[in-house]
């Protein structure tokens, strides 16, 4: 039995997955990932390898995805992270069409074809408005843990409308309106708001076709969730392991590079 | 003289003389400088050099002469000196580069640059207008606007005999007369009517030539790159139109294209996608950006920037010289038309450009600092995609500023866009 891995460095978090041949996950890992990338991505392999209880000599491929991937130096290559949302999306929910990505300083639109193929996608440009960043500008301002942010925002009755689209600059909107007596779960469903019309813009560029995935970090806030179901009428398809779908699609491709390597040289050739 | 040398001798010879006659220019206006000759300031899209070269007007483009700043990677210096001055970071970088260069007395890096004496523009840009108003504030210059009639809705262009073409012709040749006027005025000079004749026998021949260059690249492998070789003979095509050096220019590109095209010497080592480029290219980091593209066996077969930032000469257009005045209204109408219908009406010939080029894959690049040619590209991607079933790149940057080019989301996107390409290539391999 052989096993493939797949390393997904993001700009907060590192995330590491293990698959066997059967494609089911067996090990998984997620660390900060610090100042130190190329460490980062060399723990949260260990700590996969570990989780699993696979042996290292046992992993015969591994891809490195993420905006570290030219950093994870022990792997054997790298795939973006876009192509690798799309494929662990279409592999946990194979109805997806659509994969929204919101990790810590990239949002991401995907429109993918039924085998997890890219058809289209689109990026925010050049800031972090719109990403997780920008939430956690307004947990830092309103002093509330990133893990609450999505429950209390649930718990407004009257949003306030965030109007700064600057991550920099949400942080004094918000203390504006804490100033003005605002309530925190309002002024978070605001946030949330904001951010969800943001993504929402970059989904419609691609289009939207159901079923939407969302992946990424900011998938576990529950606020975001919600919020985006509201503003896309739809229901969206959410994984206890949203934030591993990229390193799970990069140990995919290393799964494929796997079985390629074993097919005969001219069932290659054609 | 052997194979081998015959290819070293021919290879590559197009970038060498263009490099060599862009010097060539920088030293005429050092020359004019010194010779306290009158220059004029002029545009890509609807120079005018035909009649301007009657008048031995050397011509400054300052469009080019503020791109050069980005590619020599000294850009951000100008602009920070315009922004100071007051302009906004919003507003076009070329505009910004050249007020610099203007408050620097014309120290530019690759020579001085003289003052002009008169402006020359068409209305193909709108920034042009507000540009040229500078210098006039500046320098107190006559400043000349040349209003050409644009297509008035898609598909809807008139040509010779066509009643509207002629009504538009006349309107442009009354206007041609005025600047014949204004130039006479300004360097003392009458105005020959066979000497516009023997610059309209270079322009023509340069035209054949620029057409001939482009279609050429349909070839396989392609033989040039329509996005880093395809700038050095663009700025040939603008700032020689009309001069025997340009014409010569391109006889020899011919030559080293047909040369390549029967050999098959291509750009890459493997050439694996085909790619149409629109939109002006990134030259603050220029090579670097090609190379993104490159390292993936991309290379650039077409760009609508060779069509419109050559004022629509690459239709080739011929003038006629038993009629010179006539004709070169009749050309400037047609070409400078044909300018703006590629940055606004650009989606049927780039769904032609796909056929022709047997392109594989589509990149637009809109830049934050032209909103003329970037304005409208999200909409005609979305029309080529609702007709073609081809791939395509949006990516942003700027053409001038490096504050807005990120290289690393630029990769990460086109490494994205590459992985597709051959996901598509894969599947259409199994079905």
């Amino acid at each position: 039995m052989a096993y493939a891995a797949g390393v997904d460095v993001g700009s907060t978090q590192t995330k590491a997955i293990v698959i066997n041949e059967a494609r089911e996950i067996v090990g998984r890992a997620l660390i900060d990932t610090g100042s130190n990338v190329g460490a980062a991505a060399e723990q949260s392999f260990l700590e996969a390898l570990k989780n699993g209880g696979i042996p290292d000599m046992l992993v015969e491929f591994v891809v490195g995805t993420g905006y570290g991937r030219y950093r994870v130096t022990f792997g054997n290559t790298q795939v973006t992270e876009i192509s690798c949302h799309g494929r662990g999306a279409v592999h946990m929910f194979p109805g997806t069409r659509t994969v929204v990505d919101m990790g810590g300083q990239d949002t991401k639109a995907i429109r993918v074809g039924p085998r997890g193929e890219i058809v289209d996608f689109c990026m925010n440009d050049k800031c972090a408005a719109g990403t997780g960043r920008f939430l956690g500008a307004a947990a830092s301002a309103l002093e509330i843990p990133l893990e609450q942010l999505g429950p209390t925002a649930l718990r407004a009755e009257r949003p306030v409308r965030i109007s700064t689209t600057c991550t920099v600059f949400a942080e004094s909107e918000v203390l504006s309106w804490l100033g003005k007596g605002k309530k925190t779960e309002d002024i978070l469903l605001g946030v949330h708001q904001s951010i969800a019309a943001r993504s929402i813009g970059l989904l419609r560029r691609v289009g939207v076709e159901e079923q939407v995935t969302f992946t990424g970090g900011v998938a576990r806030n529950v606020g975001m969730i919600a919020t985006l179901q509201e503003g896309l009428g739809c229901r969206l398809n959410v994984s206890a392991d949203s934030h591993y779908i990229g390193a799970l699609g990069a140990a995919l491709f290393a799964l494929d590079h796997i079985l390629a390597s074993r097919m005969p040289a001219d069932a290659v050739k054609e | 003289m052997t194979d081998s040398s015959q290819a070293d001798s021919i290879v590559g010879r197009g970038n060498r003389e263009g490099a060599e006659l862009f010097r060539q220019w920088f030293e005429s206006l050092q020359g004019a400088i010194e010779r306290g000759a009158p220059s004029a300031y002029v545009f890509v899209m609807g120079s005018m050099a035909e009649i301007l070269r009657v008048f031995d007007l050397p011509m400054v483009f300052p469009e080019i002469t503020s791109l050069q700043t980005a590619v020599r990677r000294v850009a951000h210096e100008y602009l920070n000196e315009a922004e100071d001055y007051g302009y906004s970071p919003d507003i076009c970088g070329y505009v910004k580069a050249d007020v610099a260069l203007q408050l620097r007395g014309g120290r530019h890096p690759m020579g001085n640059v003289p003052k002009p004496a008169l402006a020359v523009l068409t209305n193909a840009c709108n920034t042009y207008i507000k540009w040229a108003e500078i210098w006039e504030r500046f320098y107190h210059i006559p400043v000349f606007t040349l209003d050409v009639p644009g297509t008035r809705a898609a598909g809807t262009q008139t040509w010779p005999g066509d009643p509207d073409f002629e009504n538009d012709r006349r309107y442009v040749q009354a206007q041609i007369m005025e600047l014949i006027t204004l130039c006479e005025r300004v360097t003392g000079i009458r105005f020959d009517i066979d000497r516009l004749r023997e610059v309209q026998a270079q322009a023509n021949s340069m035209s054949r030539g620029w057409k001939r260059v482009l279609e050429l690249n349909q070839s396989h492998p392609s033989v040039f790159n329509a996005v880093t070789d395809g700038t050095i003979y663009l700025g040939v095509a603008n700032g020689f139109r009309g001069a025997a050096a340009g014409s010569q220019f391109f006889d020899h590109l011919v030559e080293e294209m047909e040369y390549k095209a029967a050999h098959g010497i291509g750009t890459l080592i493997e050439e694996k996608h085909r790619l149409i480029f629109v939109g002006v290219p990134c030259y603050p980091i220029f090579r670097r950006f090609n190379e993104m593209f490159a390292e993936w066996g991309g290379t650039f077969v077409s760009s609508t920037y060779l069509w419109f930032a050559s004022g629509g000469t690459n239709l080739g257009f011929q003038f006629d010289l038993n009629r010179p005045l006539e004709s070169l209204a009749e050309g400037v109408l047609i070409s400078v038309r044909d300018a703006m219908d590629s940055m606004f009406y650009q989606d049927r010939a780039i769904a032609g450009m796909i056929d022709s080029f047997h392109a594989d894959g589509v990149v637009y690049h809109p830049i934050k600092s032209c909103r003329t040619v970037s304005t409208g590209l999200a909409d005609n991607r979305r029309a080529l995609m609702a007709e073609r079933d081809i791939p395509s790149l949006f990516i942003e940057s700027d053409m001038m500023d490096r504050r807005v080019v990120s290289e690393a989301q630029l990769k990460n996107r086109i490494d994205a866009f590459f992985e597709s390409l051959a996901s598509r290539q894969q599947q259409g391999a199994i079905h």
